[in-house]
């Protein structure tokens, strides 16, 4: 019999201190906000590099821009389903020329969506580096990409789903494993 | 809602929101034309053929480059330097365009119907870039685009169509489209070219363009197709223009904040006066502006379609 319960990994309070966490980490390893800008992957990716934004205003007192990009025209697998889904935005109004951008999403799992992003990126400027920050780590790589930044590794099988809910209030948010979840795409 | 289309024929089978999620889709490639690097690799590997039975320049060219701006491979046939002038049928050619194994053909004919009867023969997806005076339903979408930019809504607004209505596929697929939509539409010409069946759509015939014109909030101003004038519709050019031609004084009775649109090629001083087709209200090359984010929009639509 298929499994169908579901575990929480983060409630909102969880989230919140990975977050600071992660935060803390993107400050260390660059010495300060100076040069950082952070894009995070739509949909999933936002709210939480929001959230980063407003930590490094508190902690440092600064305000490091924000933006997001939409991975859709960058993928590898348009057209395999036979359908078309919806757009999203990419709204990065500042430049990323010689910046250090820290793209920010909820789950790193083959790989793929971050190689769009990079790609995407690279259309929009020409980054000083490029740094990964993730909620989660859920293995199954499939391409050679790692993030730098990893707020929970998450050991989970291909057939298990991992939901990032990040909508409405922040102590709202939270990660949930559910067990015998279709395989799906990240 | 997913995009499950094949092929773009006409509007008049399109749904609300299947028209409302061509211009969302619209809007974010639009994002993609105001940066430096104005292209994405969607459409790699995909292969549009622009196979143009009929003279265009705007709308061939605004494939084009909405196609390459998607990165796939775009060529253009038109009938001119093609085997049609050695006598090949349509059919065949258009057989010996897919046998080279295109993703979209993107195709004009003066035949009404043309369009239909080769989607129902081919295996690529289609878009209809005009079948005579049938449907031109990519122009439609980017005039509803343009007001959308303009107005923030359709619902509600006002919208007069002025000139040779009888030949014109660019108001046949916009009654359908802003129809569809909310639009009040008004249908404006001489008694002529202005089929009496077209009050079926809905929509407000009149001959006198004063009454079409007034209170409008927007008015879309049509060529005057000489081209298919086989019979006399009309006396004269010159009695046309004082009749229905668009000039500050007809105008003025739209509302304060009227635009002025026109799928072009515009006659000056035919159906629009040189001073209001260069105003600051006249959005015609908005209108163009906004034709290659709405084809980009079908061509990525259609890319990942049913194939």
């Amino acid at each position: 019999m298929r499994k169908t319960g579901e575990k929480i990994i983060l409630d909102g309070k969880g989230v919140e201190r990975v977050l600071t966490r992660l935060t803390h980490e993107i400050l260390e390893k660059n010495r300060g906000a100076s040069d950082i800008v952070l894009v995070g992957v739509a949909l999933g990716g936002v709210p939480l590099s929001e959230a980063i934004r407003r930590n490094i205003k508190m902690i440092e007192g600064v305000d490091v821009p924000a933006g997001f990009v939409d991975i859709t025209l960058y993928r590898d697998d348009l057209g395999k389903s036979g359908y078309q889904t919806r757009l999203k935005r990419t709204e990065v109004p500042f430049s990323i020329d010689d910046k250090r951008v820290v793209l920010v999403d909820d789950v790193l799992y083959t790989g793929r969506t971050i190689r769009a992003a990079m790609d995407a990126l690279m259309d929009l400027g020409r980054p000083k580096n490029i740094q990964l920050a993730v909620l989660i780590d859920r293995g199954h790589r499939e391409l050679p990409i790692r993030a730098d930044y990893v707020g929970r590794n998450v050991p989970t099988s291909r057939t298990e789903e991992v939901k990032v809910r990040v909508e409405g209030a922040p102590e709202d948010w939270k990660v949930v494993l559910n067990e015998g979840a279709p395989e799906k795409g990240e | 809602m997913d995009w499950r289309r094949k092929h773009v024929l006409g509007l008049s089978d399109f749904r609300p929101e299947e028209i409302e999620f061509v211009v969302d889709t619209a809007r974010s490639m639009e994002e993609v034309l105001t940066r430096d690097i104005k292209k994405v690799p969607a459409l790699r590997g995909k292969t549009v053929v622009n196979l143009f039975f009929e003279p265009s320049t705007r709308t061939r060219t605004s494939f084009e480059i909405a196609g390459k701006r998607l990165s796939a491979d775009v060529v253009n046939f038109s009938s001119s330097v093609s085997s049609q002038s050695k006598g090949e049928t349509l059919l065949d050619t258009a057989r010996n365009i897919e046998a080279m194994r295109p993703s979209i053909l993107v195709i004009r004919h003066n035949a009404s119907g043309a369009v239909q009867f080769l989607s129902r023969h081919l295996s690529c997806s289609i878009i209809n870039a005009g079948d005579g005076s049938n449907e031109h339903p990519t122009q439609a979408l980017l005039d509803l685009y343009t007001i959308l930019k303009s107005k923030g809504k359709v619902a509600g607004l006002k919208i007069a169509i002025v000139g040779d209505i009888l030949h014109s596929r660019v108001a046949r697929s916009n009654l359908h489209c802003l129809g569809k939509l909310g639009a009040t539409l008004w249908l404006c010409g001489p008694a002529t070219l202005l089929p009496r069946e077209m009050a079926r759509t809905g929509a407000t015939l009149t001959n006198d363009i004063r009454e079409a014109v007034r209170d409008a909030d927007v008015v879309i101003m049509l060529r005057i197709q000489l081209e298919r004038q086989k019979s006399a519709y009309f006396p004269s050019i010159r009695e046309y223009s004082l009749k229905y031609g668009l000039n500050k004084d007809i105008f003025a009775l739209a509302k304060e904040d009227a635009v002025i649109m026109h799928p072009g090629p515009i006659n000056r001083g035919v159906e629009i006066s040189n001073d209001l087709a260069d105003c600051s209200r006249s959005l015609i090359l908005d209108q163009v502006n906004s034709g290659v984010a709405v084809r980009m929009a079908l061509l990525y639509l259609l890319a990942g379609g049913a194939q």
